[in-house]
């Protein structure tokens, strides 16, 4: 089915970009294989994929952050090549990253001309740094962002709008936006389509990538679609429709990598209920319930609150509203030690195992046993053969890989270190285990043995919430997933309705006529 | 008018050291036998400027979010240097002033570039240069001693007019001239983003390891300057080691009462003259009292831990909890 979406866009200049056989691996990682993209000049070509498909990889390599392993890159029919992003800039390829590239404490006039600002005598000249700012924000739509503000000040919205407004003051000739419309409101959003349509009869080339489908239909003229760091199909915008385009996205048959699921838990009493659990903009009215043995998804694009979520349950925000009732009984959580104590047995295991979940130089056993001090040791004084009995089984149950727990984890591979984190949590015997994202970045096999692992803490009679950015993980391994879309339940799947289309429609927020008759497509 | 909002928010830090000054420096003046005489001030002045520049170069390393503590050393080293070579005719002294800062200068590039070049974290490369200055310093002055061209220190130690004192014009033209081109060039404001967010920087293609540099070296200069001074008050040269850590820490304790963010990124120099200014009033202020000076260094704790909780209380506000750490 590749070979048929292989055409190519009939156009009849010559592109003013061309990236061919560019190939990158991280470790052992496949990042991109082989891709290939042409961009021509007043047009926007928009990139769609899956989370991990290789989309971020390649703007990364046109734009000069990372070195490709293979292949070469034409500008103007001329073979170039870029060792950092001030050499792409130069040459004219301007990225608005999804990670802004602002830098806090600088205002924002400071910040829009940071690159090249305008000098007098050697020293930056003040007034024409002013001009230039207000110049670029107002090309931008933003005049409401007062250029001696500091960035730091500034809501996350306006923020994106001055990071567009930094690409437009250096005047590129291909403009990348990587995810730029996430943040912003609906009201910027056609502020911003505006001038990307300004710039684009203005003869500019523009990558557009974005998981809102609606705003590819308003905007793009061409489309590629990536899939496990391939490019799948390159076609003119409106040739295919949403179902199409989800199909050419997710192409790839399910392994039986997941355990069997039981039936539903709906018999068993709630342990954790949610009602109405609100914190500043980020979480709006969140209300649901989990009980005993079940495995429950949060699903969405990145960053629609899930990870907020998890920490508000956790405890680590402050001024939180609404309830939550543990075994029926209403509970204030304050902080992550009164969450994760014996009353409540709570566990967070966190996304970034480098800075939240482990001390990488100490060993396995330093790691493990910080979590369960109070098991092993009696006032105060650590029993070693105790200690050692409940390591070694932890060992065996996550079939961790270690030469020894006096190994530093650092030395582990990702994917030990992660069951490490795991394991460092069961010690305490949770019954509300947290998860966020925990699979990111390790390999198939790991990830395997964790769903395997999930499930096992299920039967046991754990609650478990789950936060992926992995669509597969949530079909495979849940019993109910909750989509959020902007800091609220957009949607509650059940069973047979946890579908990828139906994943993906309700991440996108495409109204649910539409997401049932995609669901229908697909059975 | 909201132009002068923001004005006011960049320099609230700055604003808040020079108003702790003023209201320690009117109670000194107002409880001095002699009040406010340009003998007082000359004195205040003199004391004060050794650690202004001080807290100046340290400043500079501040921003980049890194920290200088081989400060004090340089000090010594120059001091003990200057009372060697800073002597003799008015063209042997122009040389001797100048080799003198040059040493400054190379001794800062040399911090610049083990931090930057060697990547070795700035509190350990520091304390290791630190300790090789002081080191050389020992070798050139094993005893107090040397001298000094004494029309050049009483110039520059006495008053301008009768009235100004000329440390202070002298503190006031480096500003001029070092401190203001800093914070005006490209470099500059590269040192302020690299100490904010260097990976930020790093992707908006900003000079960050040049910035960086000259942040170092020209804090190697200002240590110099400073040392220069303090043979000017002396007449002598002497490697005192407890006198070149007390400068370190103390610089330290200005930059902060100045409002800079050991963070980096934030703060400026003229509220690190002013926190050095301020540090030093607190010793003067129990002169005035008539208190033991042995309960200087309790005073100037308690004032350096209710200047630094001014700074803290934004953190009451937070609500993600994982934002204190970060």
């Amino acid at each position: 089915m590749t070979g048929r979406f292989m055409e190519t866009a009939p156009q009849e200049t010559a592109p003013l970009f061309r990236m061919e056989g560019i190939s990158k691996r991280y470790g052992g990682v496949r990042a991109l294989e082989d891709a290939e993209l042409s961009v021509h000049a007043g047009r926007i070509h928009a990139i769609l994929g899956e989370n991990g498909a290789g989309k971020s990889t390649l703007i990364k390599i046109m734009s000069g952050v990372v070195a490709p392993d293979q292949g070469r890159m034409m500008l103007d029919g001329q073979a170039v090549s870029f060792s950092s992003p001030a050499e792409a800039n130069k040459a004219g390829i301007v990225c608005i990253f999804q990670e802004l590239s602002l830098i806090p404490e600088l205002s924002v006039a400071d910040n829009i001309v940071i690159s090249d600002p305008p000098k007098k005598f050697g020293m930056i000249d003040r007034r024409a740094q002013r001009k230039i700012a207000e110049e670029a924000l107002a090309r931008a739509g933003a005049s409401d962002v007062h250029p001696s503000a500091l960035v730091k000040d500034l809501p996350l919205s306006r923020r994106q709008m001055v990071e567009i407004a930094k690409a437009l003051a250096r005047k590129p000739r291909i403009l990348i936006l990587d995810e730029a419309t996430s943040a912003l409101t609906a009201a910027d959003v056609s502020k911003v389509f505006e001038v990307l349509k300004r710039l684009r009869s203005e003869g500019l080339a523009l990558l557009y990538i974005s998981h809102r489908m609606h705003e590819i239909a308003e905007l793009a003229d061409d489309c590629t679609v990536f899939r496990n760091g391939r490019r799948i199909a390159t076609y003119k915008a409106g040739a295919k429709s949403d179902t199409e385009v989800i199909e050419l996205m997710i192409g790839r048959e399910y392994q039986n990598v997941f355990p069997p699921k039981p039936a539903a838990a709906s018999g068993k009493p709630p342990i954790l209920e949610c009602s109405n659990l609100s914190w500043t903009d980020r979480l709006t009215d969140i209300s649901f319930t989990v009980r005993r043995g079940e495995v429950i998804g949060l699903g969405g694009l990145d960053g629609q609150g899930q990870r907020e979520l998890l920490l508000a349950l956790f405890g680590v925000l402050r001024g939180c509203t609404g309830e939550v009732r543990i075994d029926g009984q209403p509970v204030k959580l304050v902080s992550p030690a009164h969450a994760s104590s014996e009353k409540i047995g709570m566990a967070l295991i966190p996304e970034d195992r480098k800075t939240e979940g482990l001390m990488l130089p100490m060993t396995v056993r330093e790691n493990l046993a910080f979590a369960a001090m109070d098991k092993v040791s009696k006032r105060g004084i650590i029993d070693r053969e105790a200690e050692d009995r409940l390591l070694d089984e932890m060992v065996k149950l996550l079939t961790i890989r270690t030469a020894g727990l006096e190994i530093p984890v650092g030395a582990l591979s990702g994917g030990n270190q992660q069951k490490v984190v795991i394991a460092k949590w069961l010690m305490r015997h949770p019954r509300i285990i947290l998860l966020n994202d925990p699979t990111r970045g390790i390999d198939v096999g790991t990830k395997q043995e964790i769903y395997q692992l999930l499930r096992r803490l299920a039967d046991q009679g754990a609650a478990i919430v789950f936060y992926s950015t992995d669509y597969d993980e949530l079909i495979g391994c849940c019993d109910r997933v909750l989509v959020l879309y902007d800091g609220a339940i957009k949607r509650e799947l059940v069973g047979a309705e946890i579908t990828e289309h139906a994943l993906i429609a309700s991440a996108l927020n495409i109204g649910a006529a539409e997401a049932a008759r995609m669901a229908r497509t697909n059975a | 008018m909201s132009e002068w909002r923001y004005w006011f928010a960049e320099q609230k830090g700055t604003l808040l050291a020079l108003g702790i000054f003023i209201a320690m420096f009117v109670i000194y003046t107002a409880n001095h036998p002699a009040g406010f005489t340009a003998n007082v001030v000359q004195t205040a002045s003199n004391k004060g400027v050794l650690l202004a520049f001080v807290a100046m170069a340290q400043t500079l390393v501040v921003i980049t979010a890194g920290i200088d503590l081989s400060v004090g050393m340089i000090f010594l080293l120059t001091n003990c240097l200057a009372s060697w070579i800073v002597v003799g005719t008015p063209l042997e002294t122009a040389l001797g002033v100048i080799a003198v800062l040059l040493v400054g200068v190379l001794c800062g590039a040399l911090n610049g570039a083990i931090v930057i070049y060697g990547r070795l974290q700035p509190i350990v490369a520091t304390i290791a240069t630190g300790s090789i200055y002081f080191g050389i310093a020992l070798l050139l002055r094993p005893y107090p001693g040397g001298s000094v061209n004494e029309d050049l220190a009483d110039a520059l130690t006495g008053r301008l007019f009768g009235v100004i004192p000329s440390s202070l014009v002298a503190l006031v033209v480096v500003v001029l001239v070092v401190w203001v081109p800093f914070r005006r060039s490209v470099y500059g404001r590269a040192a302020y983003a690299a100490g904010s967010s260097e990976v930020a920087a790093y992707m908006s293609g900003v000079p960050i390891k040049r910035g960086k540099f000259l942040a170092y070296t020209l804090g190697g200069l200002l240590a110099a300057i400073g040392g220069l001074f303090l043979t000017f008050f002396t007449y002598t040269g002497e490697a005192a080691y407890a006198s070149g850590n007390a400068y370190t820490l103390f610089s330290i304790a200005a930059v902060v009462l100045g409002g800079v963010s050991l963070f980096g990124g934030r703060g400026s120099a003229i509220g690190a003259i002013f926190g050095a200014f301020a540090f030093r009033t607190i010793g003067d202020l129990l002169f005035v009292f008539d208190l033991d000076p042995l309960w200087q260094p309790l005073f100037q704790g308690v004032v350096l831990l209710i200047a630094v909780s001014l700074g803290a209380f934004a953190l009451f506000r937070v609500k993600n909890r994982l934002e204190w750490f970060g």
